[in-house]
């Protein structure tokens, strides 16, 4: 057996689309079994199983899903409860729920529906970005399938009227950002909003909104299904259940894979992604979750678990679970200068520290990748990467700042020995020919 | 951010055809009422599914069905990297993903590919054909390097598989979106290793169950 879960614990068991992904095919796989008991529960019910579970959002932050429900509003009133769900899959290295989406779908229906019960709405929007075509199609079909079959809209078989509907984005990776999303949502451009105001005090058009990710939201009904306690079974205190995990980068069969949170990142890649190209002695770094968090070397990647404590406390993050991998061949400067042209790219342009700073930032990152930056730079880009963090609205400052602290933190000793060697072959050295701009 | 600006060659005109204008009001009856305003980005889309781009005279028409001022609607065109502000190939758009981890898995070779048979990025190739671009992340990592061409992505990509697609593309045809080594979806290479158990497939799943810690007393 591959990893440490067995196949009857998994959630996600059409993720390569080997099965029918349509309404008959899930029921056979056991989604929507129960639904109607699970619905006849109190949202406080519902809340409290969550909570138990010890489920925390898949999006990347981390923070426990049933608490997230109970900010909502007790009552309903003139302003309707919103659920938006997050499918703006839109992070470097991350691509886990877009097999949801495509593959298992009734899945996040259903869940919507639960968690539309536990929140108190009557309208879902799943918000997908625009690129995943294929994924919104086949999303549209599932939830008509649903609709046809009365397992939501009004007057539904299990007892909670609610309507389940699509939006999708324009391509911009702030919309990811949940005020963003909401902004997006709205029709205006991404940029986001200062909180508070907290979505579940005003959201989307001013009404209470819970934003939650794909995967958070897929796993709901089998959590019921199974009981809080077969979830929290899994992983560490802080860090339970089953995840999806994926990898890309330098390992042999870069796939995406469930299981348990927990898992150590070396039987992750050797068990499940076909290890790493030339062996795990070939490793340099490992980029654990997203491009925003920070790398790992390889000799911490030899002992680290897959758990938002254990990676938080290297410096880095589980973030989604889906990694890069570095093999020794790597250049990793330019790949973290990639990194940072990404978010010069998709900076919203709204707070100065990011707007001005992710620009710099690559350019800077471009002449350490040649080594003709100055040796003083590294400390100043250092510096500049400290100013925009925690200084912006949202998170994507911090996100910019985080994979070059990361390959410095690690790797300092490589980007100054370019530097050196830029310099020993100039020969006459007389100033940096480029000014930092 | 990018810098983007309305082509200088503009249309005259922009007419919705039926077919838009259909699916367009179906993006509208999809927000309550007075909420128009949220289906701006899914109805440029169809926009540009028409017509291949977003012209000035389209951001006007799309402002006038929504009842936004203009300004609005050029703030989302410009804002959002998916509309394309000038005419392209009239065969593929070709987006080649080019961040970190398409980057580690060969992106280069392929961009290098496309600025050989195609030309420089964000220009048409000379014969109209072609449009090729860079783009940040798709979502597709662990199925690195991809290209999405004409809106569906085509994964693990060598240079010779896109020069295979852009031949295809090139004489009209419609090549089968996924993996160009035949993975299934995101499974590894060679076939899942996870989810082979038959039990998970054989219809038990679906039996009638007792949902776990329901309280005690039953309350609805």
């Amino acid at each position: 057996m591959a990893g440490l879960l067995a196949d009857k614990d998994r959630i996600f068991t059409n993720l390569y689309g080997l099965h029918d992904w349509g309404l008959e095919g899930a029921k056979k796989r056991g989604a929507w079994n129960g639904t109607k008991d699970i619905l006849a529960q109190t949202p406080e019910w519902i809340c409290d199983q969550i909570k138990a579970s010890g489920l925390r959002g898949r999006g990347g932050a981390g923070f426990p899903t049933g608490l997230k429900w109970t900010f909502m509003p007790k009552q309903e009133s003139e302003r309707p409860h919103y659920l938006v769900v997050n499918a703006d899959e839109s992070e470097p290295g991350a691509c886990k729920d877009r097999d949801i989406l495509r593959n298992d779908p009734h899945l996040l229906i259903e869940g919507c529906l639960i968690a539309c019960r536990a929140i108190r709405a009557r309208t879902a929007y799943i918000f997908i970005r625009g690129e995943y075509v294929h994924e919104r199609e086949r999303l549209t079909a599932a939830i008509q399938q649903a609709y046809d079959a009365k397992l939501i809209g009004p007057g539904n078989v299990n007892g909670w009227d609610c309507d389940i509907r699509i939006q999708h984005g324009g391509g911009a990776y702030i919309c990811g950002d949940e005020t963003a999303l909401m902004e997006s949502l709205e029709g205006k451009k991404g940029q986001p909003r200062l909180k508070p105001p907290f979505p579940a005090g005003a959201g989307i058009w001013g009404a209470p909104t819970t934003i939650n990710n794909v995967e958070s939201i897929a796993v709901v009904g089998t959590i019921l299904r199974r009981g809080a306690e077969w979830f929290a079974g899994f992983g560490t205190e802080k860090s339970t259940g089953t995840k999806l995990f994926a990898a890309s980068g330098h390992v042999n069969k870069p796939c995406v894979v469930e299981d348990a949170v927990g898992i150590p990142v070396r039987q992750l890649i050797e068990e499940h992604f076909g290890g790493v190209r030339g062996g795990w002695g070939n490793l340099k770094a490992v980029i654990p979750g997203g491009i925003s968090v920070r790398m790992i070397p390889a000799h911490e990647a030899e002992e680290a678990l897959m758990t938002y404590e254990d990676l938080q406390a290297r410096g880095s993050g589980l973030g989604t679970g889906t990694m890069i991998v570095f093999d020794k061949d790597a250049d990793l400067v330019k790949a973290i200068a990639r990194a940072s042209y990404f978010y010069k790219h998709e900076s919203c342009g709204q707070c100065t520290p990011c707007r001005e700073g992710t620009g710099w930032m690559w350019r800077v990152m471009e002449r350490m990748v040649t080594g003709e930056a100055e040796m003083s730079e590294i400390d100043l880009l250092l510096d500049v990467a400290s100013q925009v963090e925690g200084h912006t609205i949202c998170g994507l400052g911090d996100a910019a700042a985080w994979p070059i602290q990361g390959l410095f933190r690690h790797f300092r000793h490589e980007v100054e020995e370019r530097i050196n060697n830029y310099r020993a072959r100039k020969g006459s050295y007389a100033g940096a020919s480029i000014a930092a701009e | 951010m990018s810098v983007r600006r309305l082509s200088p060659d503009q249309p005259e005109s922009f007419a919705f055809s039926a077919e838009t204008l259909k699916k367009a009001k179906a993006w509208i009856a999809n927000f309550p009422a007075g909420k128009q305003q949220s289906a701006v980005v899914p109805i440029l889309w169809l926009v540009q599914k028409q017509e291949g781009w977003v012209s000035e005279p389209a951001i006007r028409a799309v402002a006038e069905l929504l009842g936004m001022p203009v300004i609005r609607v050029l703030e989302v065109v410009t804002f959002y990297t998916m509309f394309m502000l000038e005419p392209v190939g009239t065969h593929a758009l070709v987006q080649v993903c080019g961040t970190t981890p398409c980057q580690s898995r060969g992106a280069e070779a392929l961009m290098a590919v496309c600025k050989k048979r195609i030309g420089p990025q964000n220009h048409r190739s000379a014969d109209g054909k072609f449009y090729w671009q860079e783009v940040e992340c798709m979502g597709a990592c662990a199925n690195a390097p991809m290209a999405a061409i004409n809106d569906y992505y085509y994964e693990d990509l060598t240079p010779e598989a896109l020069e295979k697609l852009l031949d295809d593309f090139a004489a009209g045809k419609k090549p089968k979106p996924g993996s160009a080594i035949g993975r299934q979806g995101s499974a590894p290479e060679g076939g899942p290793l996870t989810l082979t158990d038959p039990s998970l497939y054989d219809g038990s799943r679906a039996k009638k169950i007792k949902i776990p810690n329901l309280p005690s007393k039953e309350k609805a």
